[in-house]
C-alpha cells in the first residue's frame, strides 16, 4: 500500500510545491477516480487494471479545470481563501457524489487479478500486490518526467522560483495548470488502482486524504522523491501495526509515528524548509 | 551614438496600494552600458522588474528595439529580447550549475541556438562547465552571480539588466564580473546595471539614470554625474 499512500501524496506535494498551496480536495479527487473507474468497469467492461489511464486522463482534466475555473482567481488572494476554496470544492465534489451515486458502497466484483500470491511464506492479495507495482511504476515516469525533460525541469524550476522561471520565457500559468493535471493523473491512477479491492463510496477520500497529508508532511513538502520514502514507510508501519496490535487501531501508530516526527523535524525527513 | 534599443517613460508603478515610481524614465543606447543608480528604496529594482514584465506599470509606455512592450508578460518580454538578472541571483537552487544555464535558453527565440551559445557562454565562464553537475546553493556568491549572468546570457539578450551584480561579493570577484560585462558589452549587448556604489558604477558605465523616491531626477554622461553637485545632495542629502 505504501506505494499507493506515496502516489495520492506524490500529486499534493507536485501541486504543494509548485504553488504553496493545499490541496483539501485531494481525497475527493481519489474518491472520484475510484467512480470513474468503477463505472469503466460496469458500463465499459475495462477492468481497473486497464481503467488507470482511463482514470488518469479523466483527473488530470479534473486537475487542469480545477486550476483554470477556481485556482487561478483565488492565486493572489489572502491563504484564507485559498484554504476554504479547495475545501469548498472538497465539500462540493463529496456531496455531489452522494447526491448524483448515492451512499452505497460498491465494489467491482470479480476484477482479473484475484486471489492471493506467496511471497516468501507471506500471503498477498494479488490485487494488491499488482497495485503496488503499478504505482510504483507511475512514480518512476513522474520522476522521470520532473528530472529528465525539459518540461519537468521548467516545472521544477517554477517550483523553486516563480520570478526566475518566468525570466527564462516559462509561462508558470501554465506550469501551474500542468501541475495540477499531472497531480490529477497520480491521484487518477491511484484511484483505478485502489479500486480493484476497496469499496467506493462518496466518503472513501477521507482515509486517503489524511494518509496522503501525512505522508507529504513526513517526506517534506514539495519533495517528490522525498514522498515516495514517507509513503512506503506509512504503508510498512500499517501493515506492521496491523499485524502487532487490534487491525482497528492500525491508523493510529501511522498518526503516532506522524506527530512524533513533525515535533523532532517539523520539515519532514527529507524537507528542506 | 546610434539608436536607442531600450526607452522606458512616464513609469508609474504601485506595489499593492503603494506608488513607488513616479513618472520615472531611463533609456539604453544600442550596445551601451548604463548604470541605474539611487539610494536605498529609491525605485531600482521596481523599474528594472517593471521593464522585464515581473510588474505591470500603471501608467507609462517601454519601448524596446521599437516594440511597445509595457503590460506583456515576462516569459513573453524575454523572447524580445530583454534579459534580466535578478538581485541575489535567484538561481534555481535545487538545480544543477548546468541545469540552471540551460534554462536560460527555454524561450523558444533562444532554444534553436543553444548549443552555440552554451559554447560562447562557457569561454566567458569556465566554471558552468567545471562545476556543471554542482547543485546551484552550494555555490559560493562570487560563483552564483557568474552562473546567473551566464543563466542570463543564454538567452542571447540584446539587451542584459543586472540588478546589484556587486552584491555582497569579495573586490577581486567584483573586478571579474567588470572585467566579464565589458567583454559582453564587446560583444554588442546593451547592459544595463542596478549599483549603490556611485563611482564605482560609473567607472563601467558610459551613462548613469540617477533615482530619488520613485523619480529620475539626474541623467547623463557617466563623468558629468561623477561631478555634478547634485549627485552629493541625493546621496549625502545635503
Amino acid at each position: 500500500m505504501g506505494f499507493v499512500y506515496a502516489l495520492v501524496a506524490a500529486g499534493l506535494s507536485l501541486i504543494f510545491g509548485l504553488m504553496e498551496l493545499v490541496n483539501f480536495a485531494h481525497g475527493e479527487f481519489l474518491m472520484i477516480a475510484m467512480y470513474v473507474a468503477f463505472f469503466g468497469w460496469s458500463l465499459g467492461g475495462i477492468d481497473p487494471v486497464l481503467g488507470a489511464p482511463l482514470g488518469a486522463v479523466a483527473l488530470a482534466a479534473l486537475g487542469w479545470a480545477t486550476y483554470h475555473g477556481v485556482i487561478r482567481h483565488i492565486l493572489s488572494g489572502p491563504m484564507l481563501a485559498q484554504i476554504f476554496a479547495t475545501f469548498g470544492l472538497a465539500v462540493f465534489l463529496r456531496n455531489m457524489a452522494h447526491f448524483v451515486w448515492g451512499v452505497d458502497f460498491r465494489t467491482v466484483q470479480d476484477p482479473w487479478l484475484s486471489g492471493r500470491v506467496s511471497l516468501g511464506g507471506v500471503f498477498v492479495g494479488l490485487p494488491q500486490i499488482s497495485a503496488s507495482v503499478a504505482a510504483f511504476g507511475a512514480f518512476l515516469a513522474l520522476y522521470l518526467f520532473l528530472s529528465r525533460t525539459e518540461t519537468g525541469l521548467a516545472l521544477t524550476a517554477t517550483a523553486q522560483d516563480r520570478q526566475a522561471a518566468s525570466l527564462m520565457g516559462i509561462d508558470t500559468e501554465r506550469m501551474f495548470a500542468l501541475g495540477w493535471a499531472i497531480g490529477g493523473a497520480c491521484v487518477g491512477v491511484a484511484g483505478a488502482l485502489v479500486a480493484m479491492f476497496f469499496y467506493i463510496y462518496p466518503d472513501v477520500g477521507g482515509t486517503f486524504a489524511l494518509l496522503a497529508y501525512v505522508t507529504v508532511a513526513l517526506g517534506g513538502f514539495g519533495n517528490v522523491p522525498g514522498t515516495l520514502a514517507a509513503g512506503v514507510v506509512v504503508g510498512l508501519v500499517e501493515a506492521l501495526a496491523g499485524l502487532l496490535i487490534p487491525p482497528a487501531f492500525k491508523y493510529s501508530v501511522v498518526f503516532l509515528l506522524y506527530l512524533a516526527v513533525v515535533l523532532w523535524r517539523p520539515q519532514g525527513l527529507f524537507g528542506r524548509f | 551614438m546610434a539608436g536607442l534599443i531600450l526607452e522606458a517613460r512616464g513609469l508609474d508603478v504601485l506595489l499593492e496600494d503603494y506608488q513607488v515610481l513616479w513618472g520615472a524614465h531611463v533609456d539604453v543606447g544600442e550596445g551601451e552600458i548604463v548604470a541605474l543608480l539611487g539610494p536605498n528604496g529609491a525605485g531600482k529594482s521596481t523599474l528594472m522588474n517593471t521593464i522585464s514584465g515581473l510588474l505591470r506599470p500603471r501608467g507609462g509606455e517601454v519601448v524596446f528595439a521599437g516594440r511597445s512592450i509595457a503590460g506583456l508578460r515576462a516569459h513573453r518580454i524575454v523572447r524580445e529580447g530583454v534579459s534580466h538578472v535578478l538581485e541575489r541571483r535567484r538561481l534555481f537552487p535545487y538545480l544543477t550549475v548546468r541545469q540552471n544555464v540551460l534554462l536560460g535558453a527555454y524561450n523558444p527565440a533562444a532554444r534553436a541556438g543553444r548549443d552555440e551559445q552554451l559554447r560562447r557562454v562557457t569561454e566567458l565562464f569556465p566554471l558552468i562547465e567545471s562545476r556543471a553537475n554542482q547543485l546551484a546553493h552550494t555555490l559560493s556568491g562570487g560563483e552564483q552571480q557568474m552562473v546567473a549572468i551566464a543563466r542570463g546570457l543564454m538567452a542571447r539578450p540584446r539587451l542584459l539588466m543586472i540588478d546589484e551584480p556587486f552584491l555582497g561579493l569579495a573586490p577581486r570577484i567584483v573586478d571579474q564580473i567588470v572585467g566579464v560585462m565589458a567583454r559582453i558589452n564587446a560583444d554588442g549587448v546593451a547592459i544595463l546595471f542596478i549599483e549603490q556604489n556611485v563611482e564605482r558604477a560609473l567607472g563601467i558605465a558610459h551613462r548613469g539614470f540617477v533615482l530619488e523616491s520613485g523619480r529620475t531626477v539626474l541623467e547623463g554622461r557617466a563623468a558629468d554625474i561623477v561631478r555634478s553637485p547634485e549627485i552629493r545632495k541625493v546621496f549625502l542629502g545635503g
